[in-house]
Order: structure tokens, then sequence, then C-alpha cells
């Protein structure tokens, strides 16, 4: 499922004098299977961008496509549980969302929400919990007695129980260890491929943008200013310091090779697998010519 | 929905009435909804509309914050105006049919009663709407101060109202946040039978309540860890000052008491 932003504003506290616009004209297309991520500094417009997503806001000018449904400002848009059902939001800290007595009976909170089968819904918790990386007995645990990394992962599982073909995560990783956070991204990345999921990433991680993404938004004080694969954007380090963004560790650290070696490798390398095998390969080639 | 609320906002300023103490707009404002009760005719009633639009001006506040804030007891206003109108069997019948006969009595307490209501709701907003929240506290510990004789916890309470309206905003962001989240996984708070609608109201108060406790708590840590023992031998960081201009409130309040006083009928 596709999503596209035509000349979206949003403002806050629209008609009082408390009004504060937070977009400005944001103009981007998301394509289905495509793994969008979405960067930028404190107060760009992260956060109100992705709550257009499924139409928990509503544009005060310009169109939101969410598949082939429509989102205009100033109308009123009906029926939006076929929306929500079909773009799951893994909210910031997802775990203070969870209230039921139990882990099953929370995962199953959203399925049921619309219109799923009991049976149904409690098969796909029991096949959700493995899957987020979490014990088969913790389902009739209270999700209150879980650590907090369980807690995220079960909300995780919440969301994913919907079934969503789009799913849209704020920051999945924040305040989680660093095992932890591999974790959870290898497993989104892994149900994007296999489950041929369009998954946006709001994040101000510029090192999973470029270890996963396929395609790069950057905001900026409201507006998209830039659009792009990861080895664009990163490559014009530049221009990302003037948005206050710094470019990916394994960037930086190329650079330094690069400067060190007195030529540039073939291409930005996303990641250090990647990197290390293009340095061993401009070795090879400097052995060979000697 | 909930950054539209506007009553009880405190909209930071430099007008005199900002600057004045906090003490001396809490007497203000207490001592004038006595005072209001002593209007009784057309010359007294002028006399509070035209104090309260004085007052009004000088806090350069915008009309628009009070007329807002005026709107929730707006229903109770006309019903009481309307109560007046029909209910009051004195004077001259200005309009008569077979059900009802109106009196002009009738419509000038009607007009009476609005105004009163009016200057009530102006004068509390001025103040909510020109005093921080936290000064109004200080103040507020400092007036009751006398009542630590009778062994009220005057400094405890003061305490908790403070937490309490620090709170709100923060509560208030939650609320959205969790009701977003819940939204998102498909539960519904706005159609439905209301019987449904009941029950979508636990997956929002069980994860604000949990989070409230949660805070509560780690504030209680923070407090102790950095040493707090209670109110004994406390000393303040922000200071009290009773300037010239408090002490012109409370003289410019009697002046309008004495007057209302001599006018009434």
């Amino acid at each position: 499922m596709d999503i596209k932003l035509q000349q979206v504003s949003y403002a806050y506290a629209q008609g009082t004098p408390f009004e504060k616009r937070a977009l400005f004209d944001v103009d981007f297309d998301i394509p289905s299977h495509t793994y969008q991520a979405i960067i930028g500094h404190t107060g760009s417009g992260k956060s109100t961008i992705l709550q257009h997503f499924n139409a928990l806001l509503r544009p005060t000018s310009g169109e939101v496509h969410i598949g082939d449904r429509l989102i205009v400002a100033g109308k009123k848009a009906k029926d939006l549980k076929a929306v929500r059902q079909k773009v799951g939001i893994v909210f910031q800290f997802p775990e203070h969302q969870l209230f039921e007595e139990t882990v099953l009976k929370d995962i199953m909170f959203g399925p049921m929400n619309f219109g799923i089968s009991e049976e149904e819904a409690e098969a796909r918790a029991r096949e959700l919990v493995s899957l987020v990386g979490l014990p088969d007995n913790v389902l009739d645990k209270s999700p209150f007695d879980l650590s907090g990394g369980q807690m995220r992962r079960v909300a995780i599982a919440g969301v994913l129980a919907m079934d969503p073909e789009v799913i849209v995560l704020d920051e999945p990783t924040a305040g989680l260890d660093p095992r932890g956070q591999k974790e959870i991204m290898d497993m989104f990345y892994q149900l994007h491929q296999e489950r041929h999921l369009t998954t946006i990433l709001v994040t101000h991680s510029m090192e999973d943008a470029a270890r996963y993404a396929d395609n790069i938004v950057i905001m900026h004080e409201g507006k998209n200013v830039l659009n792009g694969s990861p080895r664009v954007i990163f490559k014009d380090v530049a221009t990302l310091k003037e948005f206050r963004l710094e470019p990916p560790r394994i960037v930086r650290f190329q650079q330094k090779i690069e400067h060190m070696m007195g030529h540039s490798l073939s291409k930005v390398c996303l990641t250090e697998e990647e990197l290390a095998t293009e340095i061993a390969q401009a070795l090879r080639e400097e052995r060979a010519e000697s | 929905m909930m950054e539209k609320m506007i009553f009880g906002r405190f909209l930071p300023g430099d007008s005199p009435v900002h600057k004045l103490d906090p003490r001396s707009k809490l007497i203000f404002v207490f001592a004038f909804i006595i005072i209001v009760f002593l209007a009784n005719n057309t010359v007294t009633y002028a006399m509070l509309l035209a104090f309260t639009l004085l007052i009004v001006l000088v806090s350069r506040i915008r009309l628009y914050f009070l007329i807002n804030g005026l709107k929730p007891v707006l229903f109770l206003m006309a019903f009481t105006f309307l109560l007046h109108i029909f209910m009051t069997k004195e004077g001259v019948p200005v309009f008569e049919s077979k059900f009802i006969t109106i009196y002009d009595e009738g419509i000038r307490r009607g007009i009476f009663i609005s105004i009163r209501f009016l200057v009530l709701v102006f004068m509390t907003s001025i103040l909510t709407l020109t005093t921080s929240p936290i000064s109004i506290t200080d103040g507020i510990e400092v007036l009751l101060n006398p009542l630590k004789a009778i062994k009220v916890p005057v400094h405890e309470l003061a305490l908790m109202m403070s937490i309490s309206l620090r709170f709100i905003p923060t509560l208030m962001d939650e609320t959205d946040k969790i009701m977003k989240a819940q939204m998102a996984r498909g539960s519904d708070l706005s159609s439905g039978p209301i019987k449904d609608r009941i029950k979508a109201v636990v997956p929002l108060l069980v994860p604000l309540f949990v989070s409230a406790f949660k805070r509560a708590e780690d504030l209680a840590t923070a407090m102790e860890v950095r040493g707090y023992r209670g109110g004994e031998g406390r000393t303040r960081y922000r200071r009290l000052k009773w300037d010239m201009g408090d002490t012109f409130a409370i003289v410019l309040l009697v002046a309008i008491g004495v007057l209302l006083f001599f006018y009434r009928s």
C-alpha cells in the first residue's frame, strides 16, 4: 500500500491564539514495499507527519492518500477503522499503551477491535510472541510484571497482530540496550521482507537509516528538505550539516580511511560489512597494480 | 482537542495587574466576590460593570480569552436569565399572551443576574490569566499561614496544590498520546453505542493511572534524595513583595465597596 502526501500543512490548536504550525507543504510519496526512513532534528515535524499516515491527524491544508483512501483538509473522514487496520503505528515508548490483565489479551486487543474472531486473534498472538523474541509462558502473565524491554516487545506484537500492510515505527528502539536495539531492528527488517510490508521508520539514528532504508526523507523545521537513497543523502555531508544532522558513524569512518589512503572508494558504504569488503577490494587492487 | 482549553491558563505579560503580588490579587478577588452581592439596582450594577471593564483594560488581556472563559457558564447564565424573566411577577407587563406574561421587573432582574455572572467570571479569569499557578499557590500558602496555629497542614496543602498544577499539562499530553496509540489499535472513543464507548475508556485509564503512580513515586524519591523534609524551617526562593500598587488595589476595592454600599437601594 502506498502513501502520498501532497502539500500537507498542519497547525496545532488552529484558530486559537496558541496556534502553532508544525508542517509546511510537506510533499513526498512512499511507494508500496519500500523501507522509508524519515529523519530530522528534534522539532522538525517528524512525529506530526507520522500521525497523518493513519489519519490520527487531518491536514489543515493539502491531501494525504493512504492506499485508495483520500484524506483531505477540512472534510471529516468517516470510517477510518479500515485505514487504521492497514497502517499500524508503533509509537515511541509503546509499552505505555499496555493495559490488559494478561499479555495474551493485550496482543488480541488490536485485531479484535477490527472484527477478527477470538480464535484467530489468539492464534496470531501465540505466533507473534515467539516472533518478537519472548518465551511462550509470558502470555498468561500480567504485562506490568515484565521488564521494560519485554513490555516493548509485547506492545510491538500488539501492533503486528493487526496484520497491517504498512508499519510505521517511531523511534522503536529508544531506551533499549544495544543488543535489544539490534534484535528489534533486525526483526522489523525481516518482517518487512517476508511479509512485503511498507515500512516507515521515523528516527534520528543515522546508523539505522543507513543500514535498513531504501529511501530517506529529511525533515527540517516542518518541511521535507531532502529525499533520496541513503548513498546519495549521506554523500553530501555539508548539506546534512546545514540541517543539523551528522552522517552515520560508518560514513565518517570511511571518510577518514579515504583521507589516509589518498583516494576515495568506489561507493559510499552504509554498513560495517560493506565498508570492510570495499577496503579489502581497494587494497587488493592496489597490490595488483604495484 | 485539549490544546483548545483556555480556562485556567496563565498568560505571561507585564501589565500592572500581572505585576501585583499574588496575595493582594487573591484578597482582591475574594473580597470582590462578596462585594458583588451588594449591588441591587441599576446604578450599582453599572458601577460593577464599569469597574470590571476598567480592570480588564488595565490587565491588557484580549477579550477573546475572557469570553472563552465564559463559555462553560454560558448555559447557567442563559438558564437563570430565562428563569427570572418568566418567574418574576412584579412591575409593569410588557408582553402578554395566553400562556405567559413578561414583566419589566423580570427583564431587569434577568439582566442584573447576567451581569453578576459576567463580572464574577471575568474577575476570576483575570486572576488566573495574570498570575502563574506557582505564585497563586505561594500566595495561598502565605495567606493561610495563620491557620497553622490550629494545626492545619498549610505547607503540605500548598505543596500538593503546586504539584497537581504542575502535572496537569503533563497528564494532558500523556492522555493525548495514549488515546492516539489506542486509536491506532482500532479502539473508538467517539462513535458507537454508549456501552462500547464506556468500555473504550478502560484502555485509556489503566495506562494513565499506571504512569501517574509511577511518576508520583519517582517524584517522591527525587524529592527525598534532595533532602526534602517538609516545610519546617524551609526558606523561599521566590519572595513575595508587597508594593505600593498592591496597597492601591486594596484601597480601590474598599472604595468601590463603600460606593456600592451607599448607592444600593
